[in-house]
């Protein structure tokens, strides 16, 4: 399963990025996918799951969670 | 060649803004947040860094809600004409820059604003309980500059925001940001203007504000930010509220350099080195006959910002005999007309000498022997 972290603004997808390399967790910065959002910045990709990194978005506004397991996309939090 | 006009800009810079900025210039050059690509989050990451720096010198613990600006004029102008609206009451100071009494004079005549001046002492100084005696139910805001950009003086802002209780305080620290400490959360400073190509070594085009949650002016300026594209409508989240249109990210390059340089060095050590040069301009020019110094001459808190006049002589004709000697000054009213009246120099002005963190000893004596040879002339 992979998760997509989409923030409303770049400064919070840096924030967040910078707390969850703190924290060495694995991830990458991704173009924000176009069926999510019609936003054309950037989001954060996580390889692994979610409810474990969650601690460290403390503060950070999370626009939307979405899960992707190869064929479908499903917000799992918003 | 001495540059003593460091209040009005900061030069040279340190090695590490120069080197941030290059490596922008020739590296990186994207367009923040604006593009999927490697060089835009690159760009965009110059900026987060500055900001979080930025945040932790000030003591904000919420980055983003720091706004970048073209200088100091444009967060004053942000706070006043975003905050005030139609027959709201402010107050204000003598001591004040025409980056703060201009927008409030424009909003007196616009929008029927109510503009009380304090009047400081002929030495800066300035009685909090002054302030408390013209709040009325329609005050809205309080414009303090923080450190004068004419005497050096610093105003104690934490016990005048005590004393106001709720209303709020707008704070103009172009000239203490750097070179005094700034801490928001001590002093409970609601909204804080400041220039950031003085002492925090960015170059010249820009500046910051720092609004405290729930403090939300209507913005100067609206457009793209890179988020929420679909929707027409401003984002009403910080920082985008506040940041359209492509940044001066060359700008933010170099002020990142800036506060890397002043992490490196210490802002202790550059407050104290700072301290040390006031006296011994102080030191030297008392040492001479004829010689007029402004504002408060004691070891109190005072910025490095020295204003005096040579009897007999117009301080134009000193700056001029300064400036063929290869001496850098800034005479004259330095844009805060009130000021020169209050300390009784309006309207010929005085000479200001600003020294900054890379004056030697040396150049401070040989500015002395400028003004002794300067003043014994008929």
């Amino acid at each position: 399963m992979i998760y997509f972290l989409i923030f409303l603004s770049i400064h919070d997808v840096l924030k967040a990025e910078k707390a969850l390399k703190g924290h060495n967790v694995d991830m990458e910065l991704v173009p924000v996918p176009r069926n999510l959002s019609s936003d054309c910045g950037m989001c954060i990709k996580l390889k692994g799951g979610f409810d474990d990194v969650k601690p460290y978005l403390d503060g950070i506004e999370l626009e939307k969670c979405v899960s992707y397991d190869g064929e479908e996309y499903r917000t799992i939090e918003s | 060649m001495i540059y003593f006009d460091n209040a009005a800009t900061s030069f040279p810079k340190p090695q590490e803004t120069i080197d941030s900025l290059n490596d922008f210039v020739r590296n990186v050059g994207g367009n923040p947040g604006r593009s999927g690509h490697a060089l835009s989050t690159e760009a965009a990451r110059y900026i987060f860094e500055a900001r979080e720096k930025l945040a932790g010198m000030i003591n904000a613990c919420d980055s983003e809600r720091i706004i970048f600006t073209q200088n100091g004029t444009e967060s004053l102008n942000l706070a006043i004409l975003g905050l005030l609206q139609e027959k709201d009451h402010v107050i204000t100071t003598s001591l004040e820059h025409n980056s703060v009494m201009r927008p409030l004079m424009f909003l007196n005549k616009e929008r029927r604003v109510d503009v009380s001046v304090v009047q400081c002492a002929a030495n800066g100084s300035l009685d909090a309980k002054d302030i408390k005696k013209l709040i009325r139910k329609e005050t809205k805001a309080i414009v303090i500059n923080h450190g004068s950009n004419i005497i050096g003086t610093v105003q104690p802002v934490g016990e005048i925001k005590r004393m106001i209780g709720e209303i709020t305080l707008i704070v103009d620290a172009c000239q203490t940001v750097g070179s005094f400490p700034v801490d928001i959360e001590e002093d409970n400073i609601d909204v804080l203007c400041f220039s950031c190509h003085k002492s925090l070594y960015g170059i010249q085009g820009l500046g910051a504000i720092y609004m405290r949650n729930g403090i939300e002016p209507i913005p100067l300026k609206f457009g793209g930010t890179g988020s929420r594209s679909e929707f027409i409508e401003q984002p009403l989240f910080l920082p985008d509220r506040y940041e359209s249109g492509t940044p001066n990210t060359p700008g933010i390059a170099s002020l990142l350099g800036g506060l890397s340089f002043i992490e490196k060095v210490g802002i202790g050590s550059i407050i104290r080195k700072k301290q040390d040069l006031r006296r011994s301009v102080i030191d030297g020019l008392s040492c001479l006959p004829g010689i007029v110094i402004y504002g408060d001459q004691g070891n109190g808190n005072q910025l490095p910002v020295i204003s005096f006049n040579i009897a007999g002589k117009l301080p134009s004709e000193v700056g001029y005999e300064l400036n063929k000697r290869a001496i850098y000054t800034r005479v004259g009213l330095h844009c805060a007309p009130l000021a020169h009246k209050t300390i009784g120099t309006f309207p010929e002005g005085t000479v200001r000498v600003a020294p900054g963190y890379f004056t030697t000893d040396d150049e401070v004596a040989l500015f002395i022997e400028a003004i002794k040879e300067i003043a014994g002339r008929t």
